[in-house]
């Protein structure tokens, strides 16, 4: 009786595993094949426009991923091991800009440091400086939208280190940031790492939040994802190059994602 | 759901009571729910969903005019996707389900008949540029100042018909005789801080006051009101926007679809296109 029910329940599990695997890999067989039957890719690559969107992507996204790890670290090493009131509040929020649409996030950063937003007026009446159509607002943008998923991330790996070495440490005569740094850190490296990969990968990713609070033009703020919705307007790169930019992007995350993954792996062996 | 299956139920006995009329309610898009007898007792062949692939700059009024429509048609229903005519070009010939495509210039039309997606098109309205300013603190009062160095200048994109028109304008300004300066559209293009997806988001960019000066149609800043200052750009350097529409291949409801392209043109559709600030063909 129950081997037919196991193997019924087997042939389904295999089933669906098969219809999902499907389903995610057919829109990366489609670039591919566009990209083949266009045969413009490769040139297209070459283009101004194409290089300009990818340098600024990539160094807009490690921008904000060394932000990311700045500011968020204190914050998620806090969270895992801090006692203060609103610490589950605080724990909730992280996840909101998770949740929320990009778009959200950037009529938040609009109404926040827009030339008629909450600080951006008295800053702009101060010192003349905006943040709207700058380079700075991409990196903003992918911060507010990207910080969270490495400060979950980094928090769970703070989580999971053992209070007991880093007692330890102390009665050792270890100072606290010697602990952090020596014991803590370490034990926690592969989380953070994940961390950082997400947060990159997602700042690489950014549209919504970058459209709306950072505008789009070329060399400035049009990163990949902005090139890709431009290139499928019609701009001069047509839907060929809105086909090539996304492969580009695809191979671009899978070469990142591969090296964290084996930078993650070395790190915890050592 | 039990409810919900009641309801429709008795949707679907009106419609077999039609066909006991004798008239058959148009073979229309499989949605045989929709069909209501119309008032006059006759059954309307004008019934089931369209999709209306319509350019940015028509939202407000093909939003009427749909509604319109549902009225004069009670079984139809007209549904809409707004974004640039440049997306909307691309959509329709990447196999989007559009019965109508409705564009802000002939240029994204004939991108979609050259693919053979449409054959025949009709223009329908006209349409002109304005430039658009923050109410406070403007800096631009005419079109020369969008020129002036620091002034943050926002386009739709250049394939975008209105972001076209706006570099039409720019050129116009710079070559025609009594043009402001030869190097004007070199100088204003300079400023240039963004290059929108739509005209609704020009629009929407220098109503949130970031961008100081921003192109858009007349009927656009109309539709903001007092959210915008309106600068006029000289009758001599504007261009005329036209609109065409045209009934798609990849359309299910050819009926539903061509009875909303003549209603576009039958007084009372005329009457909510003018009333939004188009002119008429």
């Amino acid at each position: 009786m129950r081997v037919p029910a196991d193997r019924a329940a087997l042939a389904t599990v295999t089933l669906l595993a098969a219809v999902f695997a499907l389903f995610f890999l057919l829109p990366f067989a489609g670039l591919i094949d566009r990209a083949i039957a266009d045969g413009e890719t490769w040139s297209l690559l070459r283009t101004r426009q194409v290089r300009e969107a990818l340098v600024l992507s990539f160094w807009a996204a490690t921008l904000a991923s060394v932000l990311a790890g700045v500011l968020g670290t204190p914050g998620a090493y806090l969270l895992a091991r801090g006692h203060f009131p609103g610490r589950a509040i605080a724990d909730a929020l992280i996840d909101l800009p998770i949740v929320l649409p990009p778009t959200v996030a950037g009529v938040a950063l609009l109404t926040a440091f827009g030339r008629r937003g909450l600080v951006g007026e008295p800053i702009e009446a101060w010192t003349g400086f905006t943040f709207g159509f700058r380079t700075t607002a991409v990196v903003m943008a992918q911060l507010l939208v990207a910080a969270p998923f490495y400060v979950r991330a980094a928090k769970s790996g703070f989580d999971a280190v053992d209070p007991q070495l880093e007692r330890v440490a102390y009665t050792l005569g270890a100072s606290r940031v010697r602990t952090f740094a020596r014991i803590t850190v370490p034990q926690a490296w592969p989380a953070l790492v994940a961390g950082t990969v997400l947060c990159w990968s997602r700042a690489m990713g950014e549209l919504g939040a970058t459209l709306i609070f950072a505008g789009n033009l070329e060399g400035r703020t049009q990163t990949m994802p902005l090139a890709v919705i431009s290139a499928f307007e019609g701009s001069s790169l047509g839907l060929p190059g809105a086909v090539a930019l996304s492969l580009i992007l695809l191979v671009a995350a899978l070469v990142v994602l591969a090296a964290f993954r084996l930078a993650a792996r070395n790190g915890a062996r050592s | 759901m039990t409810r919900n299956h009641t309801i429709s139920r008795r949707r679907l006995l009106g419609a077999a009571g039609a066909l006991a009329v004798g008239i058959l309610p148009a073979a229309c898009g499989g949605d045989g729910s929709d069909a209501t007898p119309t008032r006059t007792g006759t059954a309307d062949l004008v019934t089931g969903e369209i999709l209306v692939f319509a350019a940015s700059s028509l939202t407000d009024a093909f939003k009427e005019l749909g509604a319109a429509f549902e009225d004069e048609h009670p079984g139809a229903r007209a549904r809409f996707n707004f974004a640039s005519s440049s997306t909307l070009a691309t959509q329709v010939n990447e196999g989007a389900p559009a019965d109508i495509f409705a564009s802000a210039d002939l240029q994204q039309l004939k991108v979609v008949m050259d693919a053979r997606n449409a054959s025949e098109a009709q223009l329908f309205a006209t349409n002109d540029l304005v430039v658009v300013t923050p109410t406070k603190g403007a800096t631009v009062k005419t079109l020369a100042d969008v020129a002036k160095p620091g002034v943050r200048l926002v386009l739709a994109g250049r394939d975008v018909p209105a972001g076209r028109y706006a570099r039409e304008v720019l050129a116009r300004a710079s070559t025609l005789p009594g043009a402001i300066a030869a190097d004007f559209a070199t100088k204003a293009l300079a400023n240039l801080r963004s290059e929108e997806p739509n005209v609704r988001a020009v629009l929407t960019k220098v109503q949130l006051g970031e961008a100081d000066a921003g192109f858009v149609y007349r009927t656009d800043a109309a539709a903001a009101g007092t959210q915008v200052g309106t600068v006029e750009i000289p009758a001599a350097f504007n261009v005329q926007a036209q609109y065409a529409i045209a009934v798609t291949r990849n359309g299910k409801n050819v009926t539903t679809a061509e009875a909303f392209v003549e209603f576009l043109f039958l007084p009372r559709g005329q009457k909510i296109m003018a009333s939004h600030g188009f002119g008429a063909q």
